[in-house]
């Protein structure tokens, strides 16, 4: 389902469908329910769905670009933290030696997360770094 | 003889203000120094070839560096290009401040425009129609503001006080930094407590190294992120050791963590870091601003930022950070519209700064206004810091202009702080971190800045934060600190936050909370279509920004006159011996009074009893072997007119006439009211050695003499805006007790001679 400025904010027209990556909604997530350890760091993280829902509202106000970066944020939701940061390094000027060294982050991206709008940016880093030599070494 | 000397002492003068520490740096396109064009800055142009932008300001798809390649694929739209860039810039520039061309259509056309282009018509904008614009094409109805909140200890106690009293003065975000980098996670943890005191809603963000910071905020204490950097050349841009690539790889993660991110840009950069291509500000910048779309980062902090101070040297420059700011709407990002760093040591100049932000509106006026003291900030001073915002909150009254921040009174102050510290305190003890003394809490409440206060130390603070990251404390485990020390209402005001990374709302263009819910520029978006649409100050929020202190009302003139009347009723006793007679002997000088004057009305604006001051004057008079005579009007308030009016019933024919408040004139039977013979109208300089001076004069001139006319030395002192108020209320009250026609009353002084 397509979401439009009309469901915005979900969190207020559509609490209950709000849900944490375990499946517990907004209104599940209390003080009495972090007290009772029933609350988890992973209880409040965004969601791909979320963020596919916040893309569509961004689409329907006339923001593709701002759509566009969520969707590569809902394909990265699942990626590991250390993954993301060693990725992140890789794309800072020179860290990469070769065009290879990128493509290889990028078909990780692709085969373990299927982060297919990821993978392709980063293949897009690797030719644009190829083609203004970035590959270089820094001391 | 006077000396000759080489210079005009007014330039000395000159070199004594605080403008003289500024420098200013030559226009110098060559080396980078041009704010808004350079013979090296290209023109506006695009080639679209199958959906594909092949040229771009005139460098051609194999030519293009990384910046040109990431606009050209990110940030243009090619089914709006060629239609936008035909365009002209000067029509362009006129619907930008018509108010009947409605946002869309500019923002729309922008998104085919290139950085050239934007520049180009900007450009053709003074300072007012920036400023128009601004207030136009910013994405959100409703103003905000961004405050600065670090010290120069680190100290975790007051960065928690000092976060409690920026939420209570209403900024909508708050920022830290440290002195120490490895004090990141305290302080992390210090301002987000401090955040949850008193309302929930307060974004938050830990400035610090790209990767520590992602992680602070994973563990929740954060809420966004506006440190990601921008460059408008390719050598920049490397040498900050990023791509636009890596960048928006980044900001691809923030958004997958639920957390807010704007990019930060700003004119300066580039030229502080040595690589400018010889371009203009305004162009570089524009460059910029087109990437910061291209990676679909929801807004900017711009104008600017640490290149802030570098281009308000160049001439143009402080125009040129509001067309950036400009393009930056335009564009349809939310914008923190730098006014931060400090630009100058002119208070004038930083008035003169702020001002179109005020009046126009920004998503967050500054990007960093000084919660804290100067010394205290961090980030290095910001435009507006802790001394001045007081000064933020008058202008804000002055203009009825929504600056988004909302006076506080000292006693809630000090309950929030007491409060701040109270519960940092707390989760430092429940989760083992730090035993913070009774000395400490109370020397951070009362501080005012670091230099008052004796708490934790930066070595302290290390320890704590290093605990916090190696133990991989969260913020749950914060809230259920807060809670199990009963700190119920900061646990739920903490969670509250974090729970927004649920949905993503805050994602989205230019939002902030306000009373619990989200404000963006999704369900409020700008509308402005002349007077009376876009944002409005609501009656309620006027009341709320008059409500600065110590205001003067008439009540509080008369409660303080009121506190004078027992003392007065010991020195002096006025008793009313019916109708004045018109005097005949030569020596009959008389003092005529105002109506109220030792009846409702008891010290002059200098603050002297009246009975001291017509003490003063009947003294003189009689050592010049002349009889005073003291006279009631009732007729008039007016000094020229009790004055006149006391010489006509003058035997000498001179009269001195006095208000209650002090102001008095010496006049003479036969001149008109206001060609007086001397005149003492700046009453709170006015001392009683002129009073004894002015009835000296008086005498004199009864006598036939011609004295030295009496000057009473001022300093230039803005006495209207010093006493005005106070005196327009108590002239009212003398002229309240007026009455047509109402006959000169003879009126019996005795002076008791008693000591205060």
């Amino acid at each position: 389902m397509t979401h439009t400025r009309a469901d915005y904010p979900l969190a207020e027209t559509q609490p209950g469908a709000v849900t944490g990556k375990h499946g517990k909604a907004l209104p599940e997530i209390t003080l009495d329910a972090v007290l009772a350890g029933e609350v988890t760091m992973e209880d409040l993280r965004i969601t791909p769905q979320a963020l596919q829902a916040q893309a569509d509202v961004a689409r329907d106000v006339g923001r593709p670009t701002l759509a566009l970066n969520f969707e590569r944020g809902a394909e990265l939701v699942e990626v590991p933290q250390d993954f993301i940061m060693q990725v992140y390094e890789l794309l800072r000027p020179g860290r990469a030696k070769s065009r290879e060294e990128l493509l290889e982050a990028a078909a990780t991206m692709r085969d373990t997360y299927q982060a297919e709008r990821i993978a392709r940016f980063i293949e897009e880093a690797a030719e644009t770094y190829a083609a203004r030599g970035l590959f270089t070494f820094r001391f | 003889m006077t000396p000759k000397l080489n210079r005009w002492k007014r330039f000395a003068d000159w070199d004594e203000r605080p403008l003289r520490l500024d420098k200013f740096a030559a226009e110098d396109p060559a080396n980078g120094f041009s704010a808004f064009s350079s013979p090296a800055d290209p023109k506006p142009g695009i080639g679209i070839k199958g959906g594909r932008v092949v040229s771009l300001d005139g460098v051609l798809e194999h030519d293009y560096d990384m910046i040109d390649r990431f606009i050209a694929r990110h940030h243009i739209d090619p089914e709006v290009a060629l239609e936008a860039m035909a365009l002209d810039s000067a029509t362009v520039a006129r619907w930008l401040v018509d108010m009947n061309v409605p946002r869309e259509k500019l923002v729309r056309l922008a998104h085919g425009m290139t950085p050239a282009k934007l520049a180009e018509v900007v450009s053709q904008l003074n300072a007012l129609e920036i400023a128009f614009a601004y207030s136009k094409m910013r994405a959100r109805k409703t103003p905000g503001n961004q405050a600065h909140v670090t010290n120069a200890k680190d100290d975790p106690l007051q960065l928690a006080a000092d976060a409690a009293t920026a939420v209570a003065f209403g900024f909508d975000e708050i920022e830290t930094t440290m002195r120490v980098s490895r004090n990141a996670w305290s302080n992390a943890v210090a301002c987000a407590v401090g955040g949850a005191v008193g309302r929930w809603g307060t974004l938050f963000q830990c400035s610090s190294e790209e990767a520590e910071e992602l992680r602070i905020a994973m563990a929740g204490f954060t809420s966004y992120a506006e440190t990601v950097s921008v460059y408008g050349t390719e050598k920049s841009f490397t040498d900050g050791d990023d791509t636009p690539w890596s960048k928006a790889f980044l900001a691809a993660a923030y958004a997958s963590r639920g957390v807010k991110m704007r990019c930060t840009s700003g004119a300066g950069s580039e030229l502080l870091m040595g690589f400018h291509e010889a371009k203009s500000l305004l162009y570089l910048e524009a460059r910029c601003l087109c990437l910061q779309r291209g990676m679909g980062v929801q807004g900017t902090q711009n104008g600017g930022i640490d290149g802030a101070p570098l281009t308000a040297t160049i001439p143009g420059g402080v125009r040129e950070l509001m067309a950036e700011n400009l393009i930056a709407v335009w564009l349809d990002l939310e914008c923190a519209s730098g006014n931060d760093a400090r630009s100058t040591e002119s208070e004038i100049r930083v008035g003169a700064k702020i001002l179109p932000y005020l009046i126009a509106g920004s998503d967050l006026i500054c990007s960093g206004m000084g919660s804290i003291l100067k010394y205290d900030n961090s980030f290095n001073p910001s435009l507006i810091n802790g001394e001045e915002l007081e000064d933020y909150l008058v202008l804000q009254r002055d203009f009825e202009a929504d600056g988004g921040l909302t006076p506080l009174p000292e006693s809630r102050a000090i309950e929030l702080r007491e409060r701040a510290v109270e519960a940092i305190a707390a989760v430092f003890e429940e989760l083992g971190l730090s035993t913070p003394t009774e000395d400490m809490k109370t020397s951070v409440v009362y501080a005012s800045g670091s230099d008052d206060t004796r708490s934790l130390m930066p070595r302290d603070v290390s320890f704590i934060s290093e605990a916090i990251k190696e133990r991989g404390i969260t913020v749950i485990d914060v809230v259920k600190a807060l809670a199990n020390r009963g700190f119920r209402e900061e646990a739920e005001n903490l969670l509250n936050v974090v729970k927004l990374r649920l949905s993503g709302d805050y994602l989205q263009t230019s939002a902030m909370i306000r009373n619990g819910r989200i404000v963006s520029a999704v369900n409020d978006p700008n509308d402005y279509l002349g007077p009376g649409s876009g944002y409005r100050v609501s009656e309620e929020r006027r009341l709320q920004l008059n409500d600065i202190r110590d205001v003067l009302d008439q009540k509080e003139v008369l409660r303080s006159e009121a506190l004078h009347e027992k003392d007065e009723a010991k020195h002096i006793r006025y008793r009313n011996l019916g109708p004045a007679a018109n005097g005949s002997a030569k020596d009959d000088v008389v003092i005529g009074i105002s109506p109220a004057f030792g009846l409702k009305l008891y010290r002059t604006t200098a603050g002297h009893r009246l009975s001291e001051v017509l003490g003063a004057m009947i003294d003189a008079i009689r050592a010049r072997g002349l009889k005073a005579r003291v006279v009631r009007f009732r007729h008039t308030a007016d000094t020229s007119f009790l004055g006149l009016s006391a010489a006509r019933l003058a035997g000498s024919g001179i009269g001195i006439g006095i208000q209650a408040k002090g102001t008095a004139v010496i006049h003479q039977r036969d001149r008109q009211p206001h060609n007086n013979l001397e005149l003492f109208s700046n009453a709170p300089i006015t001392r009683l050695e002129h009073y004894r001076a002015l009835g000296a004069n008086a005498a004199a001139y009864a006598l036939g003499e011609m004295p030295e006319p009496i000057v009473v030395p001022q300093r230039g002192e803005a006495m209207g805006s010093r006493y005005h108020a106070r005196v327009a209320l108590i002239y009212a009250i003398e002229t309240g007790l007026t009455e047509a026609g109402a006959a000169p009353e003879e009126v019996d002084i005795t002076l008791t001679g008693a000591k205060s």
